[in-house]
């Protein structure tokens, strides 16, 4: 996910948003998790938008992807000077329509936006976990968001929405819980990471354990790995951008300078850039979170973990209708994999459509404003709702 | 909504499950749904289409014909539906029997090229035939499997199947109105639609 979050161009915005924490599974109740491992207490970081229905019936959860956090929209305070990561999908009017439904986002179990992960005090040592934190997956993740929702009295979502890492917890919601999810939309995102996937992620882990200041993930208090997450973040972005995209945002273009300066230095634009985005990156997300969440994708296979090696087994649970998008550029998560889910899904009869949206700008479009997708999303849970009006 | 939608909607038994191929923007799909309580879903391969689709509260899926509809179960479908697409198909005699594997019946309309105007045209200029419903030349035309109402007839008679209602109607490709033809229609009807089902099902 991209660094460059612009305000919503026609100034509409959800407003003022506030973080708020859930603090659960206290000992003895401590959350069992997919490794055996045992957790608590697990506190969850959320922020909500627009206003719960009577009923209970217009919830709506957005789950987010490898650097994102619970702040989807809006902002914290009127200085702000970004909005949430998804404000341009997210808001009155919008796809994800805030004067309609009431959204609800949480930082993933692991994460370092304010839910527990490895930067979280340790309980039993009274320092940070560093990796002394157990190795989580997205069904871990999936348990903590019950967890909140159980807090907030939710029992039923209209929605599960998310792109990329967020979008295999959306499947991971709608097979786990099929009663609780209506719908679920699903957003270049994967059943399971193909080696391609897995190597760039492989590649950012090793970036960050190589970093001298790595010390087996026990860094806090001291000098962190700054460069390692840096580096492995530059890998990353390229593997959300495209060819195309980066032609014709850089091309061979030198960066304040009219001729090669035969050294090292960052020449090209794309080398500058690629610098900027680590370094802006180190500020805010904490290494060892990348190794945990990463690890969390890449171990994400479904048909293993729910359907003795068959998706299609898997998505016989499913009772959700299901929206799938995918981008004609994403070479992460390229359509073929969404497809191969779809195939899946008519195999059980399941309420599926399925949408390649024609888009030059990578596996980073599902978060770019783009009509088609809000449009299609907007619509898309208006006939969900409908239909469960009706069904009423 | 298109003469011949109108005469297949009337065919579609309220409830019941159905996949139009080639659905455009969901024009029957949506109808179905609101008027007979149809489940239904389409395909459609242009994505500008598919938006539309689902923008109609359509269940969509976006891909080529032939290959999507491989995926479904037996008799996932009570009527599988292929409206004025069947002369673009590569190979239509493969896809027709793996609709009547999906579907229990199949609903097939198409242009018919026995019609009389275009009989005359090959007949008086020796041209390629072009009208409102074949707007195409030669070397660029989609529709590359020309077909009349006599050779379906053959077709399904040859394959084992049975035509259980045929109506043969005279009307322009995008046009509101028609009419039925019940004299000569393989030479006065423009379109022939017809529901075929397998031979040992009983319907």
């Amino acid at each position: 996910m991209s660094e460059n979050i612009e305000p919503d161009r026609d100034g509409i915005s959800v407003g003022q948003v506030e973080k708020k924490f859930h603090t659960f599974a206290g000992p003895p109740h401590e959350l069992v998790l997919e490794s055996g491992a045992q957790l608590g207490p697990i506190t969850v970081a959320y922020e909500t938008m627009g206003t719960l229905n009577e009923a209970k019936s217009n919830a709506i959860l957005v789950t987010h992807a490898l650097s994102g956090d619970s702040h989807v929209a809006g902002y914290y305070s009127e200085d702000d000077p970004k909005p949430g990561w998804w404000d341009t999908m997210v808001g009155p009017g919008k796809g994800i329509d805030t004067d309609k439904y009431f959204v609800i986002c949480s930082n993933v179990l692991g994460g370092c936006m304010g839910t527990t992960g490895p930067s979280s005090e340790n309980p039993a040592t009274g320092r940070p976990y560093g990796l002394d934190f157990p190795v989580v997956t997205i069904g871990d993740m999936i348990m903590v968001q019950k967890g909140l929702l159980d807090h907030l009295g939710i029992t039923k979502l209209l929605a599960v929405v998310g792109g990329s890492i967020g979008g295999m917890q959306v499947i991971e919601w709608a097979i786990s819980y099929p009663e609780i999810v209506t719908s679920a939309i699903l957003l270049a995102t994967t059943t399971r990471h193909s080696a391609l996937a897995i190597s760039f992620n492989e590649i950012g882990r090793q970036a960050i354990m190589s970093d001298p200041n790595f010390n087996k993930g026990d860094y806090y208090g001291g000098p962190r790995p700054d460069i390692g997450l840096a580096l492995a973040r530059m890998v990353g972005h390229v593997t959300y951008l495209s060819d195309e995209a980066m032609r014709s945002k850089f091309g061979r273009r030198l960066q304040d300078r009219d001729n090669l300066s035969f050294d090292f230095d960052a020449n090209f634009q794309v080398e500058s850039y690629l610098r900027y985005q680590g370094s802006k990156f180190v500020q805010r997300f904490d290494a060892n979170s990348f190794l945990y969440i990463t690890k969390a994708a890449d171990y994400f296979d479904v048909g293993r973990q729910h359907g003795h090696d068959s998706e299609v087994e898997a998505f016989a649970k499913i009772k959700s209708k299901i929206l799938t998008i995918s981008f004609t550029s994403d070479w992460l998560y390229p359509t073929y994999q969404s497809r191969n889910m779809v195939k899946a899904m008519k195999k059980n009869g399941l309420d599926v459509s399925f949408c390649e949206i024609e888009a030059t700008c990578g596996h980073d479009a599902f978060l770019l404003p783009n009509e088609r997708q809000s449009t299609m999303i907007n619509r898309f849970l208006k006939r969900v709702s409908e239909e469960e009006n009706n069904a009423l | 909504m298109r003469y011949d939608l109108q005469i297949i909607a009337s065919w579609i038994e309220p409830g019941s499950r159905v996949l139009d191929l080639g659905c455009g923007e969901g024009e029957l799909l949506s109808f179905l749904k609101k008027e007979k309580q149809v489940s239904g879903t389409g395909i459609e391969s242009s994505e500008a289409k598919v938006t539309k689709c689902i923008e109609n509260g359509v269940q969509i899926l976006q891909g080529d014909i032939t290959e999507e509809v491989q995926d479904y179960p037996d008799n996932a479908f009570d009527y599988v539906i292929l409206s004025q697409t069947l002369q673009q198909v590569l190979e239509p005699d493969l896809l027709i029997k793996e609709l009547l594997r999906v579907g229990k019946k199949i609903i097939v309309s198409f242009p018919n090229f026995s019609y009389w105007s275009i009989r005359l045209q090959i007949l008086f200029f020796g041209y390629a035939p072009k009208n409102r419903q074949l707007p195409y030349e030669w070397y660029n035309t989609p529709n590359i499997r020309i077909i009349t109402i006599k050779d379906f007839r053959r077709f399904v008679r040859e394959t084992g199947c049975k035509v259980i209602r045929e109506v043969d109607i005279n009307t322009h490709s995008d046009n509101l109105q028609g009419n039925i033809i019940n004299f000569l229609p393989n030479l006065r009807a423009t379109y022939g639609i017809f529901m075929v089902s397998r031979r040992n099902d009983q319907s």
